[in-house]
């Protein structure tokens, strides 16, 4: 049984979103907890920008609902840095486990799973999920130094500034989380770095196919299907490629990597992308009309693709993994 | 099997060939304009021709590492493309971009490591085929044949 349902129904406690000066420019920023229109964050590199954006994230997440670290017994985290060092760094001294992730821009869809599985299996009381992602550490580590003056593809994505964090416990509360499905890594051998949505179409049609085959859906009771990043040109890929298999995805599958920006007035090409994309809009605008009551049941797939620059220089494809978690009012 | 690789290619939107073409042409012939300028005007100024060379490139490499530093550079390349890359202005550029991100690592192993992550094959591939061009010059020299005059 590869589909956990959680009949102890893990609640969501608490959400929190930061965001960064593009996504402070985009359509979803009055759904950000906290914006910040400096790079750095007035500190003195991107890393540690981005550290600062988990800390303010996690802090604002246990502010809200008037939690302290010994509260929560367990935490996941993980970003696109080398050795997940945005994450582990901002959880120095605080008095809170952690379990470091990578899953690339999937890490929230998988660190939301793995803690509902912590809470609902009765071991943790809550835990807590976070992920973050920071337009300059990014492309400084997967490719050009910021001023390098190339151009990038229509297929290229922007990485999204910023980071998202939930806790999870049996608290009461409207919003819990109800399935969550692991991906399998996928790979039909993409090789373009600049069009990661189509690398990452693929694992998510396996895991929707692989969803519909357990639960006999036809998706259309849900509010939203959101993807993670695949971004216009992986959403387009996973429609025609979701046609060819004969499985027919509502008019309501849409994506956080299109959702986050204007995609007409902002320069990001085929949208959003990075693990602080899927977070930030998650634990803000998604969050919030789950909350709010407009929408009742929606699917987050978290999409990511695992190469590294390493990889990418040797000339292997690109495998990418897909994540499913489906939140829903109780 | 499908070949995904070349289906999703067929499938992504195009970058604007035509629009990046003029561009890059357009830019690129501008900035060798103004480097002819230069020159002429060096000369103008007394300077013989190979110092009148010497001091354009250095210009040209000066000012595309003042406007990188300005954040100007990549905005104007984002357009031009191949336009600012291809002339001198494009190496200066990819030695000065890496030097400002790894600023933060230290003035060794961060600014003077890194400052030829980019330009680094050009350096090793440009001396190499130096010293490969330098040894069949030498070669066929000793057979009395002497190239130099088609070369240099």
């Amino acid at each position: 049984m590869r589909l956990f349902c959680f009949e102890n129904r893990p609640r969501i406690v608490s959400c929190a979103s930061v965001g960064g000066g593009l996504e402070q420019q985009g359509p979803l920023s009055s759904f950000f907890d906290l914006t910040e229109n400096d790079t750095k964050f007035g500190l003195d590199t991107w890393e540690k920008a981005e550290r600062r954006m988990n800390e303010l994230c996690v802090s604002l997440v246990m502010q809200k609902a008037k939690i302290l670290p010994e509260e929560i017994d367990l935490a996941f985290a993980g970003d696109l840095m080398n050795q997940c060092t945005a994450s582990s760094f901002a959880f120095r001294g605080r008095d809170l486990p952690y379990c470091g992730l990578y899953g690339a821009c999937s890490t929230f869809a998988e660190s939301l799973g793995l803690a509902a599985l912590a809470v609902d299996s009765g071991k943790a009381r809550r835990a807590l999920s976070l992920a973050s992602s920071h337009f300059c550490t990014a492309e400084r580590q997967y490719r050009y130094p910021l001023e390098y003056g190339n151009q990038r593809t229509p297929t290229s994505q922007t990485t999204v500034t910023g980071a998202g964090c939930v806790i999870l416990g049996q608290d009461p509360s409207p919003v819990g989380i109800l399935e969550f499905m692991p991906g399998r890594i996928v790979d039909l051998s993409a090789k373009d770095m600049n069009n990661m949505g189509a690398a990452m179409a693929p694992a998510a049609l396996d895991t929707l196919l692989r969803y519909q085959k357990e639960t006999q859906t036809d998706f259309s009771g849900f509010d939203g299907i959101f993807t993670g990043d695949l971004g216009a040109e992986g959403l387009k890929m996973l429609r025609v490629l979701s046609d060819r298999e004969g499985l027919s995805l509502p008019s309501s599958l849409n994506d956080c990597g299109i959702l986050i920006y204007d995609r007409v007035r902002q320069d990001v090409h085929a949208g959003g992308s990075g693990a602080g994309c899927s977070a930030s809009v998650f634990c803000g605008y998604l969050y919030s009309k789950l909350l709010d009551g407009e929408w009742n049941d929606i699917l987050l797939i978290g999409t990511g693709a695992l190469m590294s620059p390493t990889t990418a220089l040797q000339k292997e494809s690109i495998p990418a993994v897909a994540h499913l978690v489906r939140i829903r009012r109780c | 099997m499908m070949d995904y690789e070349a289906f999703s290619k067929s499938r992504a939107r195009p970058s604007p060939f035509l629009k990046n073409l003029c561009l890059s042409y357009f830019s690129g012939g501008l900035i060798c304009v103004f480097g002819q300028i230069l020159v002429s005007s060096f000369r103008a100024a007394g300077f013989d021709p190979d110092t009148s060379s010497l001091l354009t490139t250095g210009t040209l490499i000066f000012l595309a590492c003042l406007f990188t530093g300005l954040g100007w550079f990549d905005r104007i390349a984002k357009h031009v493309g191949a336009g600012t890359l291809v002339p001198v202005t494009g190496f200066a550029n990819s030695m000065c971009s890496p030097s400002i991100d790894n600023k933060a690592e230290g003035f060794i192993f961060g600014v003077g490591a890194k400052m030829f992550l980019i330009a680094g094959p050009v350096i090793v591939y440009g001396t190499a085929t130096a010293v490969l061009l330098g040894i069949v010059i030498r070669v066929l020299m000793i057979f009395g044949i002497d190239i130099t005059g088609w070369i240099l």
